[in-house]
This record gives structure tokens, C-alpha cells and sequence, in this order.
């Protein structure tokens, strides 16, 4: 279908209750669903003759640690026939295990593994779910907003040792993360001073 | 009596000269033939998109230059397509120009590198002499217009960082003039060589649903004769203005992903030709002094442009509350940006897609029967860069 909102309409009465919230932004359509319906609604989108989104482009998850529900896993895909992209997504929490697509798009197999190597998203039936970018006894999910972004370790080559060690990371100078928004205002600090003189006063 | 054969486990990588970088493929032999190949990535992973995360929308700029960095602008352009799009500004039509001009530049660098180095996996010296004093020309370009040869820096939201110096674009026009010779010389090499041909026929043949599956785009999907480039299909900046074609394969094997990549660089001289006899005088930048700073001139005389500098600077702008992806075709396939912004002056997230993660992953796929022989083959027309690849 190459019109995006009767596409989204057709979304909608076809598949009714496992579609949330559907909006169309920025000449995509984004679809919100329920973690047990993943399966069902990749499968409708990729082999119903009006849609064919035959390609997935990605899979990422996004943090928001002050959520009870932690994580919004999204996925795009595109639909080469019509000209048309869909974000689809849903929200889980920290240790929920989470279906694979890695049967219906075989190219699902390293974005999962990278998905699970950065966030520690956990998924069943995946034929090979190790870590994929970071290194060999890697410990922790980089991308997680509590993971510094220093890491936690560094290497070097030892002399003594003959090999090369990792320890823990030792910073000559703290990470300097300046804040630069709305100083008109004064900073933090300023505010909270000047807040506990009036209080003195 | 029996003899019990074991398969033989043959390291290919991480110091392989045809590994094109830092690959480990761990591969599975039953004597010359490859029963199994099992990539690791990740040595060159910098986490780029953790770090952007932790900067401002402009000191991100950079880190797209270190992803591909063989063809550097084409990523710029993505994370600045996807901010203007999110601000909703407008692009100047100069440096709408201006930046097709050099990712169009940014391809042929692209695609000299990688069919000059497969002809150098299966044996061929020569093509990579020539071709590599071409990519010096075109980087002598880049030096020109951004002050560096490779990290450019260059494209900004809502147009490009400076205008580019006088006579450039009479020099670009003149290498438009002399380029396709030198196509044609390279042609003349390998396009009916003999063990060119051995090599690359019928090696690594991806069908058209295969490509689907595994998420081939740019190259990879036309190989296999399906017609789909997002500069015609989803066209961004000023490509509606131009005419060009696309060029398919029909096998989807090496040799035709070759020949796919040599017609590619065709298109994109007259390209260049068609925005250099397009290209007018006027402002290269957004004229929103929230977004652009201010020319150096105006910051000794005007106290709204030294504010609007100085803002720039330090906070950097800010951008509204929004969710996006934005893709280009960048020389690779579709290289797109996943971009939630949360109204401060960072990026909530920034998801990179690299097309050279889903290319590589089809190793397995691809290289399953073939001989060890083949594997730099099949790598090379890949066209993998683990600047993207790792991220």
C-alpha cells in the first residue's frame, strides 16, 4: 500500500487489540504492541500482500532506568514493494526474556546478539546468543545508562607478566561532564545557596 | 583399515592482510573446502554511540567520520539529515550541492578502495597503484573544502561548515573530465581478465530472496537484481533534481557486484558533473543563528552573534523532544541513524545502522562449500570497513 495512512488504518483493522498506539511521524509509521505479540505481527507485516516488509534494517533497545518497565526494544523495517518504513516497539522489564525473530529474518541473529551484548536483554530460541562486540570475559552491558563511560577496566601489556592484564580503571583527571544547561539561571549549586541564605535570613 | 579424518580449524584473521582490518574468521575446513565460518567482530569497537550519547549534538560530528572511514561525509550526512529533519530547517540549495558534490566524491573513494583491493586478494597489483592516486586526488578535495584529508568534520545541521575555497570547483570539474580514463584503464585490467573472471564468476552468489532475508542493501541488493538505491526511492537533499541511473547485476555473484560498483562510479561523475553546472552562489548554512554560528566577521561588531557563538559553543542547541530514523545511501547500502532526542543539548540514543554488520553476518551463508581460495573473494566484494562494522 503506498499511502502511509490508509497502511496504518489497515494495520489497525487487521490486527485490532495487538496494536497499542499507532502514530505516524516523520513519514514512518510507529506501532507500539505487547511483548507476546511480536511474532504474530512481524510475521502479518512481512507476508501480507499490501505490506511486504520483507527486509528488517535493525534491532536496538533504548534504556530508561527511572522506568519500572526498563527497556523499549524497537525495530525497523522496510518494505521494499511500497516504499514504506515501520518502527515497531515495546516496552519490557530488566529480566524478561524476550522472543527471537532470528526464524522469520535470519539477518535477526547478530542485531539480537548485539542487542543482548550491549543491554543484557535476554532471548529464547536464538540459535547462538554470545556476546558480540565487546571483548573475550567482558563483564557488564556498555550501553546500559548506569554503565560509565569509562568502563569499569582497562588493559595494558605487562613486562613482568609478559601478556597483557586488565585492571581496574584509574582516571588522572574525573570525566568532566560540564553543565552547560541554562546557566542564565545559575547552576544547581548558585540556586541551592542562594536558597539557603534566603532560608538563614 | 579406517582412518579417522578431523576437521581442521584455520584461524583467518585478526593480521590478515586480506581480512580488510581487524577480522577474526574462525574457519571450519574439510580440506580445501570451508564446512563453517564463524566471524568475530568487535576488535576496533570504540563504542561510538555510547559516546555520543555523552556529547553534544555537534561534538558528535566527528565520531561519524571514524565509522566508514573510507568514505567519511556519506555518514555525516545521515545524523545531519535526521537533526533537520526533527528541527524542521531548511537546507540553502548551495549546500544541498555542495554535499552531494562530496558524497558522491565520498562513493568513488568508496568503491576505487574496494574494487582495487579485491583485485589485490585474488592477485592483481596494478589496479590498487592506479586507483590509490586517485583517492589522493579526491582527498586533496576534502583537505581543500574541510582542512583534513580523511575526518572531515565538514557537515553541519543546516548545511556544511564553510564554503568551499575558490577554483575547487573548477578542479573537481576537471578530475570529472579525466576520471572516466582512468575507469576505463582499470576496465581494461580486470573486466575480461582471465583469472579475474576464475575468481570472482560465480563466487558468493546471493539470490534476490536471500538478499532480503539477510538484510543486504546498497550494492549486496542490487547485485542480485533488485533495483533499489534510497537516492531515487526515498531521495533526501537535492538527488530529485538529478538524473542518474541505477546499475543491477544479474547473478548477484562477485563478478557482478564488481561490475555494479565500476558502473556506480560512472553515475556518480556525471553526478558531480550535473551539480557543478547547478551550483549558484549563495549561503551555505542555515540562517537560524540558534543553529549556525555566526561568521567570524560579525563577532567583533555584533553582540547578538558573539551571544549566539558563544552558546554554540559551550551548550551547543537544543532539540525537541522527537524519535527518528533517518537512512542514506551511503557507498555501502543503508547507512541510517535511529536517533531520540529528549529537548536537551545531547542525544537520549543514537543507534547506528551499519550496513557492513549485515553484510558480514551472511559469511556463513555465503562462504558454506566453497574453497578456502574463495574466502578473500567473497570477503572483498563484501566491501566490509570495521570503522562501521565495530562501531
Amino acid at each position: 500500500m503506498n499511502n502511509l495512512l490508509d497502511l496504518e488504518k489497515r494495520i489497525n483493522s487487521e490486527l485490532t487489540t495487538k496494536i497499542k498506539n499507532s502514530k505516524i511521524n516523520h513519514d514512518q509509521i510507529f506501532l507500539e504492541i505487547d511483548k507476546e505479540n511480536l511474532i504474530d505481527v512481524t510475521q502479518f507485516i512481512k507476508t501480507h500482500k499490501d505490506m511486504r516488509f520483507r527486509q528488517l534494517i535493525d534491532i536496538t533497545v533504548v534504556d530508561y532506568p527511572e522506568k519500572t518497565q526498563r527497556f523499549k526494544i524497537v525495530y525497523l523495517f522496510l518494505s521494499h514493494e511500497f516504499n514504506q518504513r515501520i518502527v515497531l516497539s515495546y516496552f519490557i522489564n530488566e529480566n524478561e526474556v524476550i522472543s527471537s525473530l532470528t526464524t522469520i529474518f535470519p539477518s535477526a541473529n547478530w542485531m539480537e546478539r548485539e542487542v543482548f551484548d550491549m543491554y543484557g536483554v535476554n532471548f529464547k530460541n536464538h540459535p547462538d546468543l554470545r556476546r558480540i562486540l565487546t571483548d573475550y570475559g567482558f563483564e557488564g552491558h556498555p550501553l546500559r545508562k548506569d554503565f560509565p563511560l569509562t568502563g569499569h577496566t582497562e588493559v595494558r601489556y605487562s613486562e613482568e607478566a609478559s601478556k597483557v592484564v586488565s585492571e581496574p580503571v584509574k582516571l588522572e583527571q574525573n570525566y568532566r561532564n560540564f553543565d552547560y544547561q541554562s546557566p542564565w539561571e545559575g547552576t544547581k549549586y548558585i540556586k541551592e545557596q542562594t536558597k539557603n541564605n534566603d532560608k538563614k535570613n | 583399515m579406517t582412518k579417522k579424518i578431523k576437521n581442521l580449524n584455520l584461524n583467518f584473521g585478526p593480521q590478515h592482510p586480506a581480512a580488510h582490518g581487524v577480522l577474526r574468521l574462525i574457519l571450519e575446513l574439510d580440506g580445501e573446502v570451508v564446512e563453517k565460518a564463524d566471524p568475530h567482530i568487535g576488535l576496533l569497537h570504540r563504542g561510538t554511540e555510547k559516546l555520543i550519547e555523552n556529547k553534544t549534538y555537534m561534538q558528535a560530528v566527528p565520531y561519524f567520520d571514524r565509522l566508514d572511514y573510507v568514505a567519511p561525509m556519506n555518514q555525516e550526512h545521515a545524523f545531519a539529515l535526521a537533526i533537520e529533519k526533527i528541527l524542521k530547517i531548511e537546507v540553502p540549495i548551495r549546500a544541498q550541492f555542495i554535499r552531494v558534490i562530496f558524497c558522491e566524491i565520498g562513493r568513488i573513494l568508496s568503491h576505487i578502495l574496494n574494487v582495487t583491493t579485491q583485485a589485490l586478494d585474488v592477485g592483481a597489483l596494478t589496479p590498487s597503484l592506479w586507483g590509490f592516486e586517485e583517492r589522493e586526488t579526491l582527498m586533496t578535495f576534502y583537505e581543500r573544502a574541510s582542512g583534513s584529508r580523511l575526518h572531515a568534520n565538514y557537515f553541519r545541521a543546516g548545511g556544511v561548515h564553510q564554503d568551499l575555497p575558490a577554483g575547487l570547483e573548477d578542479d573537481i570539474s576537471n578530475f570529472c573530465e579525466r576520471f572516466p580514463k582512468i575507469i576505463n584503464d582499470l576496465e581494461n585490467l580486470l573486466t575480461d581478465n582471465r583469472i579475474f573472471k576464475q575468481r570472482n564468476v560465480d563466487i558468493g552468489i546471493v539470490t534476490k530472496e536471500d538478499a532480503l532475508d539477510y538484510s543486504f542493501t546498497g550494492v549486496m541488493i542490487r547485485g542480485s537484481g533488485i533495483p533499489w538505491d534510497l537516492r531515487k526511492s526515498q531521495p533526501y537533499d537535492c538527488y530529485e533534481q538529478l538524473e542518474f541511473k541505477i546499475p543491477v547485476g544479474k547473478n548477484g555473484d562477485c563478478y557482478d557486484r564488481y561490475l555494479c560498483r565500476i558502473e556506480e562510479m560512472k553515475e556518480s561523475v556525471s553526478i558531480i558533473k550535473q551539480c557543478l553546472s547547478k551550483i549558484e552562489k549563495g549561503p551555505i548554512k542555515s540562517s537560524d543563528g540558534k543553529i549556525s554560528p555566526p561568521p567570524k566577521k560579525d563577532l567583533k561588531q555584533s553582540m547578538e552573534a558573539l551571544i549566539h557563538h558563544f552558546k554554540l559553543f559551550t551548550e551547543g542547541y537544543r532539540v525537541p523532544k522527537d524519535e527518528i530514523y533517518t537512512a542514506v545511501e551511503a557507498p555501502k547500502g543503508e547507512f541510517g541513524v535511529y536517533l531520540i532526542s529528549d529537548g536537551t543539548n545531547k542525544p537520549y540514543k543514537c543507534k547506528i545502522r551499519a550496513p557492513g554488520f549485515s553484510h558480514l553476518q551472511s559469511m556463513d551463508y555465503l562462504i558454506r562449500g566453497h574453497m578456502l581460495a574463495d574466502v578473500p573473494a567473497v570477503l572483498g566484494s563484501l566491501d566490509i570497513v570495521f570503522g562501521e562494522v565495530d562501531r
